[in-house]
């Protein structure tokens, strides 16, 4: 039996990976939700078509975005997650243990399940009791917030898909609210390598850059994103991520990484001269 | 409603049984299922221009029905409840021209409150009738114009016995209903027609909570938007009859401007709009209209803007209260509403039907996901907070109704000469001036230009409402009567 799972990268382009078999396939209110068993990345799951998760690549992600940020802010003790429904980076999140309170707000109460179910060990991040989940809107749980969180992780993937409104304006001037005069917001930035994914990109660098004094981009490589490559945003009220960041303080606490490392931290914001450029022009952009 | 019939739709169904046949095109259109127009074809897909075909007799004519569009027509009135249902492709403006110039001949009156459609106050110029204007109040909070009242109808009417008809909107853009069945019932112990322009109102016709529709109060026509909440595409549109009309001459008058080379898209987009509502259309009105509280209850809790809804009814100026509608009082924060109207496309990429000098409205509908309302909402308390300013400097945007002194055609047709906007007042306006959107003319051909007036359109111009209906396409000068 031959059976491949696709994502379409563009129109003309797409990754294809071999299955070995489908664990799940249900659609909720929000997304289509699959679960496919793969030989070369272990489980994934794939929101409509697109993977958000496997077992083989997540380290990279996870680490990237809570490590870093960590390594910045000298006293993190609130941390909220936008999206994050399949609990990985809460459960990086779990091995710092000045961190007091978590909060996962996901609205896709389908997700969390299908990730308790068939990705046990990461969900267990929402075991520590320290995690609270909550179901609902990210936009609406924001209205809520003000000046009450250190760091702010978006684990919303899609700029086009139902979490289009957590890579708006209106989104990361609500974060900007939700954080405490010191705090840092993290999420992804995509990749621009394909032009149809270009707008998307400067669009996002642009708001945020306009939303907060201190905003960088950083990139990772992960195999199963469109072009194998993805890039974080580093938004923040006053730590500059590489100026403030502090690699004695992050080592000695000896926590266990497969892909962060102080020195990664450092390169991973040196960036190819065509992004560079692209953040460049919009950075100047004036209208 | 017999549901299994409504389960067809015959003019879509003609025309899958058309494309099957795959004959061969020797009429019109000229791109020929679109291989004479690769870029069309690239831009639309195949499917669509496949469908642009020609009125042939497999397919009916809109001008003459006698087969699939008929069927289609009946089909429209028993889901809608009226005797006949025209299908149309002019927009809804041909359905309101059409009421009116079915009921309505040169010199003969015909009632109706100020704040209509500019299709309406057209249609008068063309026809020759005389609009004779009952008050509506303006809601002095928002700077909105309610619904017509029952005792001021009452005395237009006695005071004029001889006007031909009653022209209401149920509702306005803004959602408010006036007392329409009373209405109906007055107008018809005179012996008046009653037209309803349902162009914000395809969604009354489904639904127990939402307010009475044009032809369940006995209106005698009502012209229904599909393309609006039913779903339909753009410029299509229905015209629903009652018993009272004869329905062949109201087809001769619709054909009197109506085009002879109907759309086929449209005509199918219809019919299957019209299929969806019958079967599922109060299930998602429902939703729509859960939608709409929702986002109301959110914004009112921001604090500064007011998105009102039922408590607007006070029996009389607003009889009933659209709740599909998303209108929004902006002035508390600062703002006008054609302000916030920018802000919300230009920095959140979020478009809405409109914004005028005090209020923005929100268009929900069938198409509208619950994130989708929770970045409107994110938006509005996101620009409170970034650009709130003190509101007492702000026009307070009434809605003025002006003079008339001569009838829209005596005025539209005069001699005129065009004089600078600031120095027209006193002068009888020769033509048309509004804000587009919401359409409503500040000034009509034949009232009376004041100070006043002068005033609201400099300043409309000055906050950035797209102000047109003029032969000055900056509207920079006015038409008037010389």
């Amino acid at each position: 039996m031959d059976i491949w799972f696709s994502q379409m990268d563009t129109e003309n382009v797409k990754t294809s990976i071999r299955v070995d078999k489908q664990l799940f396939s249900e659609t909720s209110e929000y997304q289509r939700i699959d679960v496919f068993e793969s030989k070369e990345f272990g489980k994934m799951i794939v929101l409509d078509g697109e993977i958000i998760f496997s077992e083989a690549d997540e380290f990279i992600y996870n680490e990237m975005v809570v490590h870093v940020p960590m390594a910045v802010h000298p006293h993190v003790r609130n941390v909220l997650i936008i999206g994050g429904g399949d609990g990985g980076v809460a459960r990086v999140c779990t091995q710092y243990p000045e961190i007091e309170t978590i909060d996962v707000v996901e609205p896709d109460e389908l997700f969390v399940r299908v990730s308790r179910e068939f990705f046990p060990e990461t969900a267990k991040g929402f075991d520590d009791e320290r995690v609270k989940i909550t179901n609902v809107d990210g936009l609406r749980f924001l209205r809520r917030c003000q000046n009450q969180y250190d760091l702010i992780i978006n684990d919303s993937t899609d700029p086009f898909g139902h979490t289009e409104g957590l890579f708006t304006r209106e989104f990361y001037g609500k974060c900007y609210r939700a954080l405490r005069e010191d705090g840092i917001m993290v999420y992804q930035h995509g990749s621009p390598f394909y032009d149809e994914d270009e707008m998307a990109f400067r669009a996002m660098h642009r708001k945020v850059y306009r939303s907060f004094p201190i905003s960088r981009v950083y990139q990772a490589s992960i195999p199963t994103c469109p072009a194998g490559y993805w890039m974080f945003g580093f938004a923040s009220k006053k730590y500059h991520p590489l100026l403030d960041f502090d690699p004695k303080r992050w080592n000695a606490r000896g926590i266990q990484t497969w892909y962060y490392t102080t020195n990664l931290h450092r390169g991973a914001f040196m960036l190819p001269k065509y992004i560079e450029e692209l953040l460049e022009e919009e950075e100047n952009r004036h209208e | 409603m017999d549901m299994e019939k409504q389960r067809s739709a015959p003019v879509y169904e003609a025309l899958e049984r058309l494309r099957r046949r795959r004959v061969v095109p020797f009429d019109v259109p000229g791109h020929k299922r679109g291989r004479g127009n690769p870029e069309l074809v690239s831009l639309l897909g195949e499917k669509c221009v496949g469908l642009d075909v020609n009125s042939m007799k497999p397919l009916d004519n809109l001008g003459h029905p006698v087969s699939v569009i008929r069927q289609a027509e009946e089909l429209t009135a028993e889901a809608f409840g009226a005797a006949h249902a025209f299908l149309m492709v002019n927009g809804t403006t041909s359905s309101v021209q059409s009421m009116i110039l079915s009921v309505c001949r040169a010199g003969d009156k015909i009632i109706l409150p100020r704040n209509v459609h500019k299709s309406v106050i057209n249609a008068l110029v063309l026809c020759g009738g005389i609009p004779v204007y009952v008050n509506a109040k303006v809601n002095p909070k928002i700077g909105i114009a309610m619904g017509v009242e029952v005792e001021e109808l009452r005395r237009v009417m006695d005071e004029n016995p001889d006007a031909v008809a009653v022209f209401i909107n149920n509702p306005t853009y803004y959602g408010i209903c006036s007392n329409l069945k009373k209405i109906v019932e007055m107008a018809h112990e005179r012996n008046m027609k009653v037209l309803a322009d349902e162009a914000h109102g395809t969604h009354l016709y489904f639904g127990d909570h939402l307010p009475m529709s044009g032809i369940a109060a006995g209106a005698d026509m009502a012209a229904v938007s599909m393309h609006k909440s039913g779903g339909s595409l753009t410029q299509s549109s229905i015209l629903l009859c009652g018993e009272s009309m004869d329905t062949e001459y109201v087809r001769q008058i619709i054909n009197l401007t109506q085009t002879t080379s109907a759309s086929y898209l449209l005509l199918s987009s219809l019919d299957i709009s019209r299929r969806n509502l019958a079967l599922r259309g109060r299930e998602s009105f429902l939703k729509v209209t859960r939608m709409a509280e929702y986002a109301r209850n959110e914004i009112n809790a921001i604090g500064g803007y007011y998105a009102y809804g039922k408590e607007l009814i006070d029996g009389d100026s607003v009889f009933d209260y659209d709740v599909t509608k998303l209108s929004v009082y902006t002035q508390g924060i600062g703002l006008t509403g054609i302000e916030v109207y920018d802000l919300l496309r230009d920095e959140y990429d979020i478009q809405i039907e409109f914004g005028d000098i005090g209020n923005i409205l929100a268009y929900i509908s069938i198409g509208d996901r619950i994130q989708d309302i929770e970045r409107l909402v994110g938006a509005l308390e996101d620009i409170k907070h970034c650009y709130q300013r003190d509101s007492k400097d702000l026009y307070c945007g009434d809605f003025i109704q002006p003079k008339m002194v001569m009838t829209p055609q005596q005025a539209f047709y005069a001699r005129k000469k065009a004089v600078p906007v600031g120095e027209a007042a006193g002068c009888i306006c020769g033509e048309l001036v509004m804000c587009y959107p919401p359409g409503i003319p500040i000034l009509t051909p034949g009232e009376r230009i004041t100070e006043e007036i002068i005033e609201y359109i400099l300043y409309a111009k000055e906050k950035g409402c797209s102000l047109q209906g003029t032969r000055d396409a900056a509207v920079a000068y006015l038409d008037v009567i010389a």
